[in-house]
């Protein structure tokens, strides 16, 4: 494997007695597009091989540039796509996309979305949206108002009365976030998807929401999956994190061993734009193109943007010839920190940024 | 009804300061106090549309004049052999509109005719706008979401839609008329059967814009099934859209209806605008310059479309905020 796990974190293999809640398989999404003018033809690999595992009580976060496949491996784990390979596990049993477990699933695993300002309808009071689910799943129960006021102060909503009859046009960003939390709380879900949960919204309610999403689990036991392109988000909420670039996972590891040591250059280009970041030769501002999913590079899918391959460091570690060759394999999901990348793996992986010096003064 | 409130920006009401007072009601009565104010809202924004106005006012007019009819016209004096006149009178005295060719008054004849070509007008929009939403929102709903069968199902029901569209609307509704039985319950039917398309091509394209929003995305992953986004979703978005193309597609319909009876494909025995169109012809009204016979009619006709027509364009001035600047 040429992704050789670290070896200061040998915790690999432990997970083997404890199922995840949530688990993606070698999942692949590949969207062809039909002969479309401008030469739009192709199928998009906008997953393209990714396990990942979501503990109970796990908070995971998913980062990556914007189309890099976040979003659509979230929509994949909640079966509103249908995996073109690999699958989805929810307690260690696969998914089944009949409707009848879909909905059961649906109830279990709740998505909150990118954008508040759409994700309500807004020919709907904030009572409506938030028992929208428990009307799908329950019908019209005797303590529903009991629950909808719960399931809004559960969100941060106090106190709920104010808010039933509102519509969505009335309340702030961070106010409308809430009350799509709200209605995926109310049906006491295990999983919370969340989409870029934080993305259109400012600083000072981005705070708010994220401390909610850590209540949440403190008190709730919620095992959460963060879609983000916002390290910092990651860095503040998240157990561990994977990193994605072009529809796999090129990193994955604790938020600590991602984000303050991270072996992928791809991952330290990331960093390196950071204000604060630790990573010392500067920002590293990606060059070429970004990238196309429907014409994946060979090898290695970074190695045309490839900061380490470009500066010839990865051709003196003699991986070069593999950058440009040989596809590194998919990480495993579990706990533990590794890296798809031939350079890291030959050297070692640079514990700090310092140590990247070693392998060039030699 | 689900009034617009999320697309009409307008006046919005104040939002409540301070927590309100509703200790002791209900949500469900909350909801309903919030789309009262919205239908408020609704009445306010029209209500200043003069041209919508005036619409309204020569509906609700000639509405109660309809419903109203048999407290002063007295039925025997719309047969032929209970005419209270002579033929031909010329407007004046007894007869403000003058008397047909059987002696019968053309107001009394009017007023009653347009109980009958309201209610076609009527029905025959409320046949078409249903079949038309439902196909509308069937296709639209299952061929953005529907998987590979639910886009079949969806392209079936809209080449099925397209035969209708291209078909002329008048040979199709003048053969449905000539085979089914003689009566109006024929002509609500032949005319609601042959305006449909427009309606569902345009629920359709509603329904498709509705579908890309992420509220139905949500509403799919909290687990509701095709019926519920129809239903939840898609329906309270499309209704405006409806319900303005009902007003437009009535004044359509009543001029189908008088088409149709002025070719003789109505009942003879029924007293409709189109149909005393048409006796005006075959009694030789038109040769003879009996104008009030020919006349009223068609005014009648053109005011009650026009009416509608211009109540429809109001409530989608209201419901379309980019409409509103230019009326």
């Amino acid at each position: 494997m040429s992704a050789e796990t670290d070896p200061q974190t040998s915790t690999v293999g432990t997970d083997t007695d404890e199922t995840p809640i949530l688990r993606a398989e070698a999942v692949e999404v590949a969207f062809s597009s039909g002969v479309g003018p401008g030469g739009g033809r192709g199928t998009a690999r906008a997953v393209d091989g990714v396990d990942l595992d979501v503990a109970a009580g796990e908070i995971v976060a998913l980062v990556g540039e914007s189309g890099c496949g976040k979003t659509t491996l979230a929509r994949t784990l909640l079966g509103l796509e249908r995996p073109t390979g690999g699958r989805v596990l929810f307690e260690g049993a696969p998914l089944s996309h009949r409707s009848r477990d879909l909905r059961d699933y649906r109830r279990r695993v709740q998505l909150v979305q990118q954008d508040p300002m759409g994700s309500l309808n807004p020919r709907r009071t904030v009572y409506e949206s938030v028992v929208e689910g428990l009307r799908i799943h329950e019908g019209t129960t005797v303590d529903e108002y009991e629950r909808v006021a719960r399931a809004l102060s559960r969100a941060g909503l106090r106190p709920p009365e104010r808010f039933l009859s509102r519509y969505p046009h009335e309340l702030s960003g961070g106010q409308r976030q809430r009350v799509v939390i709200a209605g995926a709380l109310i049906l006491d879900p295990e999983v919370l998807v969340a989409d870029e949960p934080v993305a259109s919204l400012d600083a000072s309610v981005r705070g708010e929401i994220l401390r909610l999403m850590l209540e949440l689990r403190e008190n709730l036991g919620l095992s959460a999956l963060v879609a983000t392109h916002d390290l910092g988000l990651a860095w503040n909420i998240a157990d561990r994190v994977a990193v994605m670039y072009l529809g796999r996972v090129v990193e994955v590891g604790t938020v600590e061993e991602v984000l303050s040591a991270p072996e992928h250059p791809y991952t330290r280009a990331l960093l390196s734009v950071l204000p604060d970041s630790g990573v010392e030769e500067g920002p590293v501002v990606l060059g070429g193109e970004p990238p196309d999913p429907k014409r994946v590079p060979t090898g290695c899918r970074f190695h045309p943007r490839c900061p380490v391959l470009a500066s010839g460091e990865a051709a003196r570690a003699g991986v070069a010839d593999m950058c440009t060759s040989v596809d590194p394999e998919v990480l495993a999901g579990g706990p533990g920190h590794r890296t798809a990348c031939h350079w890291a793996a030959r050297v070692g992986g640079p514990e700090s940024p310092r140590t990247v010096e070693g392998p060039m003064s030699s | 009804m689900s009034a617009p409130t999320g697309s009409v920006p307008g006046p919005r009401p104040e939002p409540p300061t301070g927590p309100e007072p509703t200790a002791g009601r209900s949500p469900r009565s909350l909801a309903r106090r919030r789309r009262r104010e919205a239908l408020l809202r609704f009445a306010r924004e029209y209500a200043r549309n003069r041209a919508g106005m005036f619409g309204l006012v020569s509906l609700l007019v000639i509405g109660a004049l309809a419903l109203t009819a048999p407290l002063f016209i007295d039925q025997t004096h719309l047969t032929v052999t209970g005419a209270p006149g002579d033929p031909f009178q010329p407007p004046g005295g007894d007869h403000p509109l003058g008397t047909d060719n059987f002696g019968r008054s053309v107001l009394d004849l009017i007023i009653w005719g347009a109980r009958v070509s309201l209610t076609v007008g009527l029905l025959a929009t409320f046949v078409s706008v249903s079949l038309g939403t439902l196909a509308g929102i069937t296709a639209g709903h299952f061929g953005s979401s529907g998987g590979t069968g639910g886009r079949v199902v969806a392209s079936i029901i809209m080449r099925v839609t397209d035969w209708f569209l291209v078909l002329p609307t008048l040979v199709l509704a003048v053969a449905l008329a000539a085979v089914l039985p003689r009566g109006t319950g024929t002509i609500i039917l032949a005319i609601g059967l042959t305006v449909w398309p427009a309606t569902a091509r345009l629920v359709r394209a509603q329904t498709l814009a509705v579908e890309a929003r992420p509220y139905v995305e949500r509403a799919r992953a909290l687990g509701g099934g095709h019926a519920h986004v129809m239903g939840w979703h898609v329906l309270p978005n499309v209704m405006p859209v409806v319900l303005a193309q009902t007003t437009l597609l009535v004044a359509t319909s009543i001029i189908a209806e008088s088409t149709l009876a002025f070719l003789g494909m109505g009942d003879p025995t029924t007293i409709s605008w189109g149909a005393l169109l048409q006796a005006a012809r075959t009694s030789g009204a038109i040769s003879a310059g009996i104008w009030w016979y020919i006349v009223p009619p068609g005014l009648a006709i053109a005011v009650v479309a026009l009416s509608f027509t211009l109540c429809g364009r109001a409530v989608e001035a209201v419901i379309n905020p980019r409409l509103r600047r230019r009326s």
